[in-house]
């Protein structure tokens, strides 16, 4: 019996972690503060942070698929997708031809991003830094101040508030749907395809997965275009929560989701994770945030340093999981 | 042994060549576009004295901060580390500085007349040590975490590089802190002999680091941990240690250049200090032919490919181009340079050079 608990634990250890510790900061918020309790609360983490969710999935990937890989440039694509979907809105553009376009400028980012760290050589986090201060430059090159969204669609999506059945008074918006829905999407492509085996190999041992013949350079660049992906539609989704496109929108939230995907499980080395875990990461952090505001005395930068010294936490507790994991 | 190596072939090998290449390319533009760009000059100034001013003096004056900032990131990237977190440091240092000077502090009924006074709480000294502890401190942290804690260091010092703009605004209770006292602005604003002070500044700490790293064992234990760690810890150098002196030093050199901006521009401002100097403090190291993979390294040349992205960032400014888009024209900018150092256009110069080489031979055959 110890002996299937144990590697039990093991490979699920990190992921039982974070949902006992999501489970706890949530109930211990609801003891603090009961207004907390309501259900509508619970759906608030996913409105609020539907932009992050996105984020997180995208990173996960990126960070699975090991050497280093990072994506920093998540905050900046934000912004500029939020800046430009603005400009061409108010420009008189339409939103089906909008959305499309930044999607696929989002894709292209990622992916050039991609091409440059496969066949340049260059490291992950100085070519996504680029990245970053590429995209956040052109977004205040389209616009210094901040550019209001008057556009009908995007108004009712702002507005229309999806009622959830069995539950009075509970709620969500159309754009909190796409979070849940590009997890299920990633979630089948990390445990269903073989790009997502192509992923694991590769974090866990570049080499060996090129030896046995495994589509490396694609995946790489594949990866990088998916979680730009991720970040255009966090960054329309973040322009259609507030209505607005503006340069210094998503600052830092680049930490923010790699403390997600920390939290959740995954591994900075790569190889080792999901995004299941990141899921609950990205609740951890919102539960985080709300019990903030529910408190209401704590300044905001307090989010920023309770967030990282639990990603330093979560990183101390996968050391010594993983590290035990290697001597078994 | 070094005579031995011909001059042409010691110029063409030297770590300075190319920033030096870059600045004199950067300034000869500028003497083609605006004719007024080297004018110098000798202005009589009410505080100050005598001294020089003109762009050439601004470029100095104004990257100094950033030139210390490339000095201490040197030392980091050469052991195959990286530290987001000087921009955070930076402001940290200023926002010590500002609240310590503040004459408000513990006093009880706080006027606009104490707020404003030109007084201070503390004194100069003990104001400069604090900040210097303060940003030692951060890199301590930093160090610790990548060295002892095994975190990479993109993660370890992105937490602080998020983390510390929040720490900047608890220090400051979340305010910009305006400065009156005048003694403090001498670091930013002050000159000796008609130089800038920080020009000064630069100068004795690139002094220290030089005596340290090449008149010690330091500069070479820091090189072999960056070409190959384990190896390193084999052959008997604690190479934790030589990581955390490396942190420690890149934030000892984080807080003077926090001191010397918040003196500059009189005020501290937790979210707006030292924005974007990582990123700058990293080209600058690239420019000076430091590898980002770690190895060996040149604190001189970093110091100029400050130099030159200060001559650029006036030239660019002095054409009319707006503040934040130069963030892009920055991006592009890094991303030419890091290709052009990669390995790739490397092996693309030397199958170019060998191809003619080749093709000589033909010839004299």
């Amino acid at each position: 019996m110890v002996q299937r608990i144990k590697p039990f634990l093991l490979r699920y250890g990190p992921l039982l972690a974070t949902i006992a510790i999501f489970v706890l900061v949530y109930y211990l918020g609801g003891r603090l503060y009961p207004s907390m309790q309501k259900p509508q609360v619970f759906f608030n983490l996913f409105i609020n942070d539907s932009s992050l969710l996105l984020v997180s999935i995208g990173m996960t990937l990126v960070i699975l698929s090991g050497g280093g890989g990072i994506d920093l440039s998540v905050g900046g694509v934000i912004a500029l997708v939020s800046t430009a979907s603005a400009a061409l809105l108010r420009g008189g553009m339409s939103p089906y031809i909008v959305i499309p376009l930044m999607i696929v400028l989002g894709v292209a980012l990622g992916g050039g991003m991609g091409w440059i760290i496969q066949y340049l050589k260059v490291q992950p986090f100085i070519a996504t830094l680029m990245g970053l201060f590429l995209a956040r430059g052109l977004a205040y090159i389209i616009s210094l101040t901040s550019v209001t969204i008057k556009d009908p669609l995007y108004k009712t999506m702002a507005l229309t508030p999806i009622y959830i059945p069995f539950i009075p008074k509970a709620y969500i918006y159309p754009t909190t749907l796409v979070g849940p829905i590009m997890l299920l999407v990633a979630i089948y492509l990390t445990f269903f395809t073989r790009f997502g085996r192509t992923l694991y190999a590769m974090g866990n041992n570049e080499q060996s997965a090129l030896l046995m013949g495994l589509p490396v350079p694609l995946t790489k660049i594949l990866v990088y275009a998916f979680s730009g992906l991720c970040s255009a539609l966090g960054g329309i989704v973040f322009s259609i929560s507030l209505l607005a496109g503006y340069g210094q929108f998503a600052t830092g939230m680049e930490l923010d989701s790699i403390a997600a995907v920390v939290i959740g499980g995954t591994a900075l080395t790569g190889g080792i994770g999901n995004v299941i875990g990141t899921l609950f990461g990205v609740l951890i952090h919102g539960t985080i945030v709300s019990i903030l505001q529910f408190n209401g005395t704590l300044s905001s930068w307090w989010t920023r340093i309770g967030v990282g010294v639990l990603t330093l936490v979560f990183i101390g507790i996968q050391s010594l999981f993983y590290a035990r994991k290697k001597h078994s | 042994m070094k005579n031995n190596i011909p001059l042409l072939k010691r110029i063409r090998e030297s770590r300075l060549l190319w920033p030096l290449i870059a600045w004199v390319l950067i300034l000869v533009f500028d003497a083609i576009v605006e004719p007024g760009f080297f004018k110098l000059g000798i202005i009589e100034d009410p505080v100050y004295g005598k001294h020089l001013y003109g762009n050439l003096v601004d470029i100095f004056n104004n990257g100094a901060p950033l030139m210390l900032v490339a000095i201490g990131m040197t030392l980091v990237i050469a052991t195959g580390g990286i530290d987001l977190s000087v921009g955070a440091v930076i402001a940290i240092s200023a926002a010590m500085g500002a609240v310590l000077i503040n004459p408000a502090l513990g006093n009880k009924l706080i006027t606009n007349d104490i707020l404003t006074k030109n007084a201070t709480n503390t004194p100069l000294p003990i104001i400069v040590l604090a900040d210097i502890a303060a940003g030692t401190l951060c890199g301590l942290w930093n160090g610790l975490l990548v060295s002892k804690a095994r975190i990479p260091p993109i993660v370890a010092t992105l937490i602080l590089m998020v983390a510390g703009r929040g720490i900047a605004q608890l220090i400051t209770n979340g305010q910009i802190m305006t400065i009156y006292y005048t003694p403090y602005f001498w670091f930013g604003n002050g000159y000796i002999l008609g130089l800038p002070v920080s020009i000064y500044i630069v100068a004795v700490v690139m002094l220290l680091g030089w005596i340290l790293v090449r008149k010690t064992a330091i500069g070479l234990f820091i090189e072999s941990v960056g070409i190959n760690a384990k190896s390193t810890y084999f052959s008997g150098i604690n190479e934790q240690n030589v990581k955390l002196l490396t942190y420690a030093f890149c934030g000892l050199c984080g807080a003077i250049a926090g001191l010397i901006l918040s003196s500059y521009v009189h005020s501290a401002d937790g979210n707006n200090n030292g924005l974007n100097y990582e990123l700058d403090a990293i080209l600058a190291v690239v420019m000076g032919g430091t590898s980002l993979m770690g190895g060996r390294f040149s604190m001189l040349a970093s110091v100029i490919g400050a130099v030159v992205i200060w001559t650029f960032t006036v030239t660019v400014y002095s054409m009319g181009v707006p503040a934040n888009a130069l963030l892009a024209a920055k991006a592009v900018l890094v991303m030419a340079v890091i290709l052009l150092y990669s390995d790739y256009s490397r092996s693309l110069i030397t199958r170019l050079f060998e191809r003619r080489r080749g093709s000589q031979h033909g010839t004299t055959n």
